[in-house]
Protein backbone atom coordinates (compact mmCIF):
# COMPACT_ATOMS: atom_id res chain seq x y z
CA UNK A 1 0.00 0.00 0.00
CA UNK A 2 1.55 3.23 -1.04
CA UNK A 3 1.16 6.13 1.32
CA UNK A 4 2.66 9.28 -0.02
CA UNK A 5 3.34 12.03 2.43
CA UNK A 6 4.14 15.60 1.67
CA UNK A 7 7.42 16.03 3.43
CA UNK A 8 7.81 19.75 3.72
CA UNK A 9 6.41 22.30 6.13
CA UNK A 10 6.47 26.12 6.21
CA UNK A 11 5.58 26.19 2.47
CA UNK A 12 8.61 24.15 1.54
CA UNK A 13 11.13 26.06 3.62
CA UNK A 14 11.74 23.02 5.81
CA UNK A 15 12.06 19.72 3.96
CA UNK A 16 12.36 16.29 5.50
CA UNK A 17 13.74 13.04 4.15
CA UNK A 18 11.16 10.75 5.71
CA UNK A 19 7.78 10.96 7.41
CA UNK A 20 9.31 9.98 10.74
CA UNK A 21 11.74 12.87 10.54
CA UNK A 22 8.93 15.24 9.72
CA UNK A 23 7.02 14.09 12.81
CA UNK A 24 9.99 14.86 15.05
CA UNK A 25 10.48 18.20 13.32
CA UNK A 26 6.85 19.14 13.96
CA UNK A 27 7.19 18.03 17.58
CA UNK A 28 10.19 20.32 17.95
CA UNK A 29 8.22 23.22 16.49
CA UNK A 30 5.17 22.61 18.70
CA UNK A 31 7.35 22.36 21.80
CA UNK A 32 9.04 25.60 20.84
CA UNK A 33 5.67 27.36 20.47
CA UNK A 34 4.46 25.99 23.83
CA UNK A 35 7.67 27.20 25.46
CA UNK A 36 7.13 30.71 24.10
CA UNK A 37 3.60 30.65 25.52
CA UNK A 38 4.75 29.48 28.93
CA UNK A 39 7.58 32.01 29.15
CA UNK A 40 5.27 34.86 28.09
CA UNK A 41 2.62 33.60 30.53
CA UNK A 42 5.05 33.58 33.45
CA UNK A 43 6.84 36.88 32.82
CA UNK A 44 3.94 38.81 31.25
CA UNK A 45 5.98 41.65 29.71
CA UNK A 46 4.47 45.02 30.58
CA UNK A 47 4.42 46.16 26.94
CA UNK A 48 1.97 43.40 26.12
CA UNK A 49 -0.36 43.94 29.06
CA UNK A 50 -2.17 47.02 27.78
CA UNK A 51 -4.06 47.48 24.56
CA UNK A 52 -2.13 49.39 21.96
CA UNK A 53 -5.17 51.25 20.66
CA UNK A 54 -8.12 52.80 22.43
CA UNK A 55 -11.56 52.35 20.87
CA UNK A 56 -12.69 54.90 18.28
CA UNK A 57 -15.44 57.17 19.44
CA UNK A 58 -18.47 58.74 17.84
CA UNK A 59 -20.61 57.69 14.95
CA UNK A 60 -21.19 54.73 12.76
CA UNK A 61 -17.70 54.53 11.28
CA UNK A 62 -16.13 54.48 14.73
CA UNK A 63 -18.26 51.45 15.59
CA UNK A 64 -17.34 49.85 12.29
CA UNK A 65 -13.66 50.54 12.97
CA UNK A 66 -13.93 49.05 16.44
CA UNK A 67 -15.44 45.87 15.04
CA UNK A 68 -12.80 45.73 12.32
CA UNK A 69 -9.90 46.26 14.70
CA UNK A 70 -11.50 44.50 17.66
CA UNK A 71 -8.54 42.13 18.25
CA UNK A 72 -6.22 45.05 18.95
CA UNK A 73 -8.75 47.52 20.28
CA UNK A 74 -10.30 45.33 22.95
CA UNK A 75 -7.72 42.60 23.54
CA UNK A 76 -4.43 42.76 25.38
CA UNK A 77 -1.63 42.05 22.88
CA UNK A 78 -0.48 39.19 25.11
CA UNK A 79 -3.82 37.42 24.79
CA UNK A 80 -3.87 38.03 21.06
CA UNK A 81 -0.43 36.42 20.79
CA UNK A 82 -1.61 33.43 22.83
CA UNK A 83 -4.63 32.90 20.60
CA UNK A 84 -2.62 33.23 17.40
CA UNK A 85 0.03 30.79 18.66
CA UNK A 86 -2.74 28.35 19.60
CA UNK A 87 -4.14 28.48 16.10
CA UNK A 88 -0.64 27.89 14.72
CA UNK A 89 -0.33 24.83 16.95
CA UNK A 90 -3.78 23.60 15.95
CA UNK A 91 -2.78 23.95 12.29
CA UNK A 92 0.30 21.78 12.60
CA UNK A 93 -1.46 19.16 14.72
CA UNK A 94 -4.23 18.86 12.12
CA UNK A 95 -2.04 19.13 9.06
CA UNK A 96 0.84 16.88 10.04
CA UNK A 97 -0.34 14.63 12.85
CA UNK A 98 -3.82 14.09 11.45
CA UNK A 99 -2.38 14.00 7.91
CA UNK A 100 -4.69 16.70 6.61
CA UNK A 101 -1.80 17.78 4.39
CA UNK A 102 -2.10 14.49 2.49
CA UNK A 103 -5.88 14.53 2.03
CA UNK A 104 -7.57 15.89 -1.06
CA UNK A 105 -8.22 19.63 -1.14
CA UNK A 106 -11.98 19.25 -1.01
CA UNK A 107 -11.74 16.99 2.03
CA UNK A 108 -9.66 19.65 3.81
CA UNK A 109 -12.13 22.37 2.93
CA UNK A 110 -15.11 20.27 3.97
CA UNK A 111 -13.72 19.82 7.45
CA UNK A 112 -11.97 23.14 8.05
CA UNK A 113 -14.40 25.60 6.49
CA UNK A 114 -17.44 24.02 8.17
CA UNK A 115 -15.75 24.06 11.55
CA UNK A 116 -14.23 27.50 11.25
CA UNK A 117 -17.45 29.10 10.03
CA UNK A 118 -19.67 27.61 12.73
CA UNK A 119 -17.16 28.24 15.51
CA UNK A 120 -16.67 31.88 14.48
CA UNK A 121 -20.44 32.32 14.46
CA UNK A 122 -20.79 30.75 17.89
CA UNK A 123 -17.99 32.83 19.37
CA UNK A 124 -19.37 36.04 17.89
CA UNK A 125 -22.88 35.46 19.21
CA UNK A 126 -21.87 34.38 22.71
CA UNK A 127 -19.18 36.99 23.30
CA UNK A 128 -21.43 39.75 22.00
CA UNK A 129 -24.17 38.60 24.34
CA UNK A 130 -21.74 38.30 27.27
CA UNK A 131 -20.61 41.88 26.73
CA UNK A 132 -24.23 43.00 26.64
CA UNK A 133 -25.06 41.25 29.91
CA UNK A 134 -21.99 42.91 31.42
CA UNK A 135 -23.43 46.29 30.43
CA UNK A 136 -26.79 45.38 31.96
CA UNK A 137 -25.07 44.46 35.22
CA UNK A 138 -22.59 47.33 35.36
CA UNK A 139 -24.07 50.20 33.36
CA UNK A 140 -24.80 53.53 35.03
CA UNK A 141 -28.53 52.83 34.89
CA UNK A 142 -28.18 49.27 36.08
CA UNK A 143 -30.96 48.03 38.31
CA UNK A 144 -28.98 45.17 39.74
CA UNK A 145 -26.89 45.52 42.87
CA UNK A 146 -24.15 43.00 43.50
CA UNK A 147 -21.67 44.74 45.80
CA UNK A 148 -22.96 43.50 49.12
CA UNK B 1 -28.49 -13.94 7.54
CA UNK B 2 -26.60 -13.99 4.28
CA UNK B 3 -25.36 -10.45 4.65
CA UNK B 4 -21.74 -11.60 4.45
CA UNK B 5 -22.11 -13.21 1.07
CA UNK B 6 -20.07 -11.33 -1.50
CA UNK B 7 -22.20 -10.20 -4.36
CA UNK B 8 -19.36 -8.99 -6.46
CA UNK B 9 -20.59 -5.41 -6.55
CA UNK B 10 -18.48 -4.03 -3.68
CA UNK B 11 -16.01 -2.35 -5.97
CA UNK B 12 -18.62 -0.64 -8.14
CA UNK B 13 -19.74 2.92 -7.51
CA UNK B 14 -23.09 2.01 -6.00
CA UNK B 15 -21.84 -1.10 -4.26
CA UNK B 16 -19.84 0.62 -1.58
CA UNK B 17 -16.56 0.56 -3.43
CA UNK B 18 -16.70 4.27 -4.02
CA UNK B 19 -14.46 6.46 -1.89
CA UNK B 20 -15.58 10.08 -2.00
CA UNK B 21 -12.74 12.55 -1.43
CA UNK B 22 -10.37 9.58 -1.64
CA UNK B 23 -10.94 8.85 2.03
CA UNK B 24 -12.12 5.48 3.20
CA UNK B 25 -15.51 5.13 4.87
CA UNK B 26 -14.07 4.73 8.37
CA UNK B 27 -11.77 7.71 8.15
CA UNK B 28 -14.51 9.88 6.72
CA UNK B 29 -16.85 8.94 9.55
CA UNK B 30 -14.13 9.72 12.07
CA UNK B 31 -13.77 13.16 10.49
CA UNK B 32 -17.53 13.68 10.71
CA UNK B 33 -17.38 12.80 14.39
CA UNK B 34 -14.38 15.06 14.96
CA UNK B 35 -16.07 18.07 13.36
CA UNK B 36 -19.20 17.61 15.46
CA UNK B 37 -17.20 17.05 18.63
CA UNK B 38 -15.13 20.13 17.86
CA UNK B 39 -18.39 22.07 17.77
CA UNK B 40 -19.37 20.66 21.16
CA UNK B 41 -16.09 21.76 22.67
CA UNK B 42 -16.19 25.16 21.05
CA UNK B 43 -19.72 25.50 22.45
CA UNK B 44 -18.31 24.93 25.93
CA UNK B 45 -15.38 27.25 25.44
CA UNK B 46 -17.58 29.96 23.94
CA UNK B 47 -19.96 29.61 26.90
CA UNK B 48 -16.93 30.04 29.14
CA UNK B 49 -16.13 33.19 27.18
CA UNK B 50 -19.72 34.38 27.60
CA UNK B 51 -19.60 34.01 31.37
CA UNK B 52 -16.18 35.55 31.54
CA UNK B 53 -17.31 38.57 29.52
CA UNK B 54 -20.29 38.84 31.81
CA UNK B 55 -17.97 39.06 34.85
CA UNK B 56 -14.99 40.54 33.03
CA UNK B 57 -14.02 42.79 35.96
CA UNK B 58 -13.92 40.09 38.57
CA UNK B 59 -12.88 36.84 36.90
CA UNK B 60 -10.23 34.90 38.88
CA UNK B 61 -6.64 35.15 37.63
CA UNK B 62 -5.61 31.66 36.49
CA UNK B 63 -1.99 32.26 37.47
CA UNK B 64 -3.04 32.65 41.09
CA UNK B 65 -5.22 29.56 41.07
CA UNK B 66 -3.11 26.94 39.34
CA UNK B 67 0.23 27.37 41.06
CA UNK B 68 0.93 23.87 42.30
CA UNK B 69 3.36 21.24 41.13
CA UNK B 70 3.40 17.76 42.69
CA UNK B 71 6.18 17.18 45.27
CA UNK B 72 6.98 20.90 45.41
CA UNK B 73 4.89 22.02 48.32
CA UNK B 74 4.41 25.64 49.17
CA UNK B 75 6.05 26.98 46.04
CA UNK B 76 4.17 29.21 43.65
CA UNK B 77 4.92 27.91 40.19
CA UNK B 78 2.12 29.01 37.90
CA UNK B 79 1.70 27.17 34.61
CA UNK B 80 4.66 24.82 35.00
CA UNK B 81 2.59 21.74 35.64
CA UNK B 82 -0.02 22.47 32.97
CA UNK B 83 2.76 23.09 30.49
CA UNK B 84 4.17 19.71 31.45
CA UNK B 85 0.75 18.10 30.90
CA UNK B 86 0.47 19.78 27.50
CA UNK B 87 3.88 18.46 26.55
CA UNK B 88 2.95 14.92 27.67
CA UNK B 89 -0.16 15.01 25.50
CA UNK B 90 1.68 16.36 22.45
CA UNK B 91 4.35 13.71 23.02
CA UNK B 92 1.75 10.95 23.09
CA UNK B 93 0.34 12.40 19.89
CA UNK B 94 3.79 12.00 18.38
CA UNK B 95 4.08 8.35 19.43
CA UNK B 96 0.61 7.81 17.99
CA UNK B 97 1.53 9.28 14.62
CA UNK B 98 4.70 7.19 14.67
CA UNK B 99 2.53 4.12 15.26
CA UNK B 100 0.40 5.09 12.26
CA UNK B 101 3.55 5.52 10.19
CA UNK B 102 4.88 2.11 11.31
CA UNK B 103 1.48 0.69 10.36
CA UNK B 104 1.89 1.99 6.83
CA UNK B 105 5.10 0.00 6.65
CA UNK B 106 3.32 -3.05 8.14
CA UNK B 107 5.84 -3.13 10.95
CA UNK B 108 3.97 -4.90 13.74
CA UNK B 109 6.73 -4.66 16.35
CA UNK B 110 7.04 -0.89 16.03
CA UNK B 111 3.27 -0.33 16.01
CA UNK B 112 3.08 -2.31 19.24
CA UNK B 113 5.77 -0.26 20.97
CA UNK B 114 4.41 3.09 19.86
CA UNK B 115 0.83 2.20 20.78
CA UNK B 116 2.07 1.18 24.20
CA UNK B 117 3.90 4.48 24.68
CA UNK B 118 0.78 6.37 23.58
CA UNK B 119 -1.29 4.58 26.22
CA UNK B 120 1.31 5.41 28.89
CA UNK B 121 1.29 9.08 27.86
CA UNK B 122 -2.51 9.18 28.02
CA UNK B 123 -2.49 7.55 31.45
CA UNK B 124 0.03 10.09 32.77
CA UNK B 125 -2.15 12.89 31.44
CA UNK B 126 -5.36 11.58 33.02
CA UNK B 127 -3.50 11.04 36.29
CA UNK B 128 -2.17 14.60 36.20
CA UNK B 129 -5.64 15.91 35.58
CA UNK B 130 -6.99 13.96 38.54
CA UNK B 131 -4.25 15.54 40.66
CA UNK B 132 -5.16 19.01 39.34
CA UNK B 133 -8.78 18.42 40.29
CA UNK B 134 -7.84 17.19 43.73
CA UNK B 135 -5.68 20.26 44.35
CA UNK B 136 -8.37 22.56 43.03
CA UNK B 137 -11.08 20.98 45.21
CA UNK B 138 -8.80 20.93 48.25
CA UNK B 139 -8.19 24.65 47.99
CA UNK B 140 -5.37 26.73 49.27
CA UNK B 141 -5.99 29.86 51.27
CA UNK B 142 -9.71 29.82 51.85
CA UNK B 143 -12.01 32.82 51.61
CA UNK B 144 -15.23 34.33 52.89
CA UNK B 145 -18.33 34.54 50.76
CA UNK B 146 -20.55 37.56 51.20
CA UNK B 147 -24.33 37.74 51.18
CA UNK B 148 -24.18 38.93 47.60
CA UNK B 149 -22.11 35.91 46.59
CA UNK B 150 -18.82 37.80 46.25
CA UNK B 151 -15.59 36.24 47.44
CA UNK B 152 -13.30 38.03 49.91
CA UNK B 153 -9.75 36.77 50.27
CA UNK B 154 -7.05 37.57 52.82
CA UNK B 155 -3.46 38.66 52.54
CA UNK B 156 -0.83 41.04 53.80
CA UNK B 157 1.77 43.34 52.30
CA UNK B 158 5.28 42.00 52.52
CA UNK B 159 8.48 43.50 51.19
CA UNK B 160 10.29 41.23 48.74
CA UNK B 161 13.56 42.63 47.28
CA UNK B 162 12.53 46.15 48.28
CA UNK B 163 9.19 45.79 46.55
CA UNK B 164 5.80 45.82 48.23
CA UNK B 165 3.91 42.67 47.35
CA UNK B 166 0.52 41.43 48.42
CA UNK B 167 0.97 37.93 49.82
CA UNK B 168 -2.05 35.72 50.41
CA UNK B 169 -2.73 34.54 53.95
CA UNK B 170 -4.54 31.30 54.67
CA UNK B 171 -7.64 31.30 56.85
CA UNK B 172 -6.03 28.47 58.79
CA UNK B 173 -3.38 30.92 59.99
CA UNK B 174 -5.72 33.65 61.19
CA UNK B 175 -8.86 31.92 62.45
CA UNK B 176 -9.27 32.03 66.22
CA UNK B 177 -11.56 29.41 67.68
CA UNK B 178 -14.73 30.79 69.27
CA UNK B 179 -17.53 29.19 71.18
CA UNK B 180 -18.92 27.32 68.22
CA UNK B 181 -22.20 28.61 66.89
CA UNK B 182 -23.41 25.14 66.12
CA UNK B 183 -22.25 21.59 65.46
CA UNK B 184 -22.91 19.55 62.37
CA UNK B 185 -26.32 18.00 62.49
CA UNK B 186 -26.20 14.23 62.56
CA UNK B 187 -28.95 11.65 62.35
CA UNK B 188 -28.09 10.34 65.78
CA UNK B 189 -28.44 13.67 67.57
CA UNK B 190 -31.28 15.33 65.71
CA UNK B 191 -33.95 14.54 63.19
CA UNK B 192 -33.23 10.93 62.30
CA UNK B 193 -34.46 11.32 58.72
CA UNK B 194 -32.46 14.41 57.78
CA UNK B 195 -28.81 14.71 56.76
CA UNK B 196 -26.66 17.79 56.69
CA UNK B 197 -23.60 18.39 54.56
CA UNK B 198 -20.30 19.07 56.29
CA UNK B 199 -20.09 22.54 57.80
CA UNK B 200 -17.32 24.90 56.69
CA UNK B 201 -14.05 24.57 58.65
CA UNK B 202 -14.60 27.88 60.44
CA UNK B 203 -17.44 30.25 61.16
CA UNK B 204 -17.34 33.84 59.96
CA UNK B 205 -17.05 34.95 63.62
CA UNK B 206 -13.83 32.98 64.01
CA UNK B 207 -12.39 34.59 60.92
CA UNK B 208 -13.47 38.04 62.09
CA UNK B 209 -11.82 37.52 65.46
CA UNK B 210 -8.66 36.44 63.67
CA UNK B 211 -8.77 39.45 61.40
CA UNK B 212 -9.14 41.72 64.45
CA UNK B 213 -6.12 40.10 66.09
CA UNK B 214 -3.84 40.26 63.03
CA UNK B 215 -3.30 43.98 62.47
CA UNK B 216 -1.54 43.68 59.12
CA UNK B 217 -3.97 41.33 57.40
CA UNK B 218 -6.16 42.93 54.76
CA UNK B 219 -9.09 41.80 52.68
CA UNK B 220 -9.13 41.91 48.93
CA UNK B 221 -12.20 41.59 46.79
CA UNK B 222 -12.52 40.27 43.25
CA UNK B 223 -12.62 43.53 41.33
CA UNK B 224 -9.67 43.99 38.99
CA UNK B 225 -7.94 47.38 38.90
CA UNK B 226 -6.48 48.91 35.74
CA UNK B 227 -3.27 46.87 36.19
CA UNK B 228 -5.19 43.61 36.33
CA UNK B 229 -4.68 43.09 40.07
CA UNK B 230 -7.42 42.40 42.58
CA UNK B 231 -8.45 45.39 44.73
CA UNK B 232 -7.03 45.36 48.26
CA UNK B 233 -9.25 47.09 50.81
CA UNK B 234 -8.10 49.35 53.61
CA UNK B 235 -7.91 47.95 57.13
CA UNK B 236 -11.12 49.63 58.27
CA UNK B 237 -12.97 48.60 55.14
CA UNK B 238 -11.65 45.03 55.49
CA UNK B 239 -13.08 44.67 58.98
CA UNK B 240 -16.36 46.28 57.93
CA UNK B 241 -16.79 43.97 54.92
CA UNK B 242 -16.25 40.79 56.91
CA UNK B 243 -18.42 41.92 59.78
CA UNK B 244 -21.35 43.21 57.78
CA UNK B 245 -21.35 41.09 54.66
CA UNK B 246 -19.47 37.91 55.52
CA UNK B 247 -21.78 34.94 55.39
CA UNK B 248 -19.91 31.74 54.67
CA UNK B 249 -16.33 30.54 55.05
CA UNK B 250 -15.15 28.73 51.94
CA UNK B 251 -12.20 26.40 51.53
CA UNK B 252 -11.57 24.79 48.17
CA UNK B 253 -14.18 24.42 45.48
CA UNK B 254 -17.39 22.63 44.65
CA UNK B 255 -20.19 23.35 42.22
CA UNK B 256 -21.95 25.83 44.51
CA UNK B 257 -19.11 27.93 45.82
CA UNK B 258 -15.35 28.19 45.52
CA UNK B 259 -12.62 30.22 47.15
CA UNK B 260 -11.16 31.50 43.86
CA UNK B 261 -13.95 33.81 42.80
CA UNK B 262 -17.21 33.59 40.92
CA UNK B 263 -18.96 30.22 41.12
CA UNK B 264 -19.03 29.88 37.34
CA UNK B 265 -15.25 29.71 37.28
CA UNK B 266 -15.15 26.39 39.15
CA UNK B 267 -18.21 25.13 37.30
CA UNK B 268 -16.56 25.68 33.94
CA UNK B 269 -13.30 24.25 35.22
CA UNK B 270 -15.01 21.04 36.27
CA UNK B 271 -17.16 20.86 33.19
CA UNK B 272 -14.65 21.62 30.46
CA UNK B 273 -11.56 19.87 31.83
CA UNK B 274 -13.82 17.06 33.00
CA UNK B 275 -15.34 16.59 29.57
CA UNK B 276 -11.90 16.69 28.02
CA UNK B 277 -10.55 14.25 30.62
CA UNK B 278 -13.43 11.94 29.80
CA UNK B 279 -12.39 12.09 26.14
CA UNK B 280 -8.81 11.25 27.08
CA UNK B 281 -10.00 8.37 29.23
CA UNK B 282 -12.12 6.91 26.45
CA UNK B 283 -9.19 7.48 24.08
CA UNK B 284 -6.93 5.47 26.37
CA UNK B 285 -9.48 2.65 26.56
CA UNK B 286 -9.89 2.57 22.77
CA UNK B 287 -6.11 2.65 22.40
CA UNK B 288 -5.81 -0.35 24.73
CA UNK B 289 -8.32 -2.30 22.64
CA UNK B 290 -6.45 -1.46 19.45
CA UNK B 291 -3.15 -2.29 21.16
CA UNK B 292 -4.34 -5.80 21.92
CA UNK B 293 -5.66 -6.18 18.39
CA UNK B 294 -2.22 -5.24 17.11
CA UNK B 295 -0.52 -7.68 19.46
CA UNK B 296 -2.89 -10.45 18.40
CA UNK B 297 -2.08 -9.74 14.77
CA UNK B 298 -5.61 -8.79 13.71
CA UNK B 299 -4.44 -6.01 11.42
CA UNK B 300 -1.50 -8.05 10.17
CA UNK B 301 -4.02 -10.60 8.91
CA UNK B 302 -6.35 -7.91 7.61
CA UNK B 303 -3.46 -6.56 5.60
CA UNK B 304 -3.92 -2.96 6.71
CA UNK B 305 -3.38 -0.94 9.87
CA UNK B 306 -6.08 1.57 8.98
CA UNK B 307 -7.79 1.04 12.33
CA UNK B 308 -4.70 2.45 14.06
CA UNK B 309 -4.98 5.46 11.78
CA UNK B 310 -8.63 6.07 12.68
CA UNK B 311 -7.98 5.82 16.41
CA UNK B 312 -4.98 8.05 15.83
CA UNK B 313 -7.26 10.72 14.38
CA UNK B 314 -9.36 10.65 17.53
CA UNK B 315 -6.29 10.79 19.73
CA UNK B 316 -4.86 13.79 17.90
CA UNK B 317 -8.20 15.49 18.18
CA UNK B 318 -8.09 15.13 21.95
CA UNK B 319 -4.66 16.74 21.87
CA UNK B 320 -5.99 19.51 19.63
CA UNK B 321 -8.80 20.29 22.05
CA UNK B 322 -6.38 20.41 24.95
CA UNK B 323 -4.28 23.01 23.14
CA UNK B 324 -7.35 25.27 23.15
CA UNK B 325 -8.39 24.46 26.71
CA UNK B 326 -4.84 25.25 27.81
CA UNK B 327 -4.96 28.63 26.11
CA UNK B 328 -8.37 29.74 27.30
CA UNK B 329 -8.25 28.36 30.82
CA UNK B 330 -4.66 28.86 31.82
CA UNK B 331 -3.15 31.54 29.58
CA UNK B 332 -5.66 34.13 28.47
Amino acid sequence: MAHEHKLEIFRGRWKFKSNTQKIWGVLGFLTFVTLIEVVLGIYKPDVLMHTWMSPFEGGFFATLGNILFSPIVYMKPLNLIFILLTIVKAYYITWDFMHMRDETGSMRKMVVWTGVFLICYLIFILLQEGGYVFEVYNGTDSLIKRDF
Amino acid sequence: MDSTVATGTEEKTWGGGNEPLKASYGKMMMWFFIVSDALTFSGFLAAYGFSRFKFINEWPIADEVFTHVPFLHGQELPMIYVAFMTFILIMSSVTMVLAVDAGHHMNKAKVTIYMFLTIIGGAIFVGSQAWEWATFIQGDYGAVQTKGGNILQFGEYVTVDGEQKFKRVSIDDIAIAQESDRATHERKNGLWFVDEATLPPYSVNEIYAGLMANENVLVRNQLLDENGHKTVLSRAESLKQIKENGKLVVKGANLQVNEYGTTLFADFFFFITGFHGFHVLSGVIINIIIFFNVVLGTYERRGSYEMVEKVGLYWHFVDLVWVFVFTFFYLV
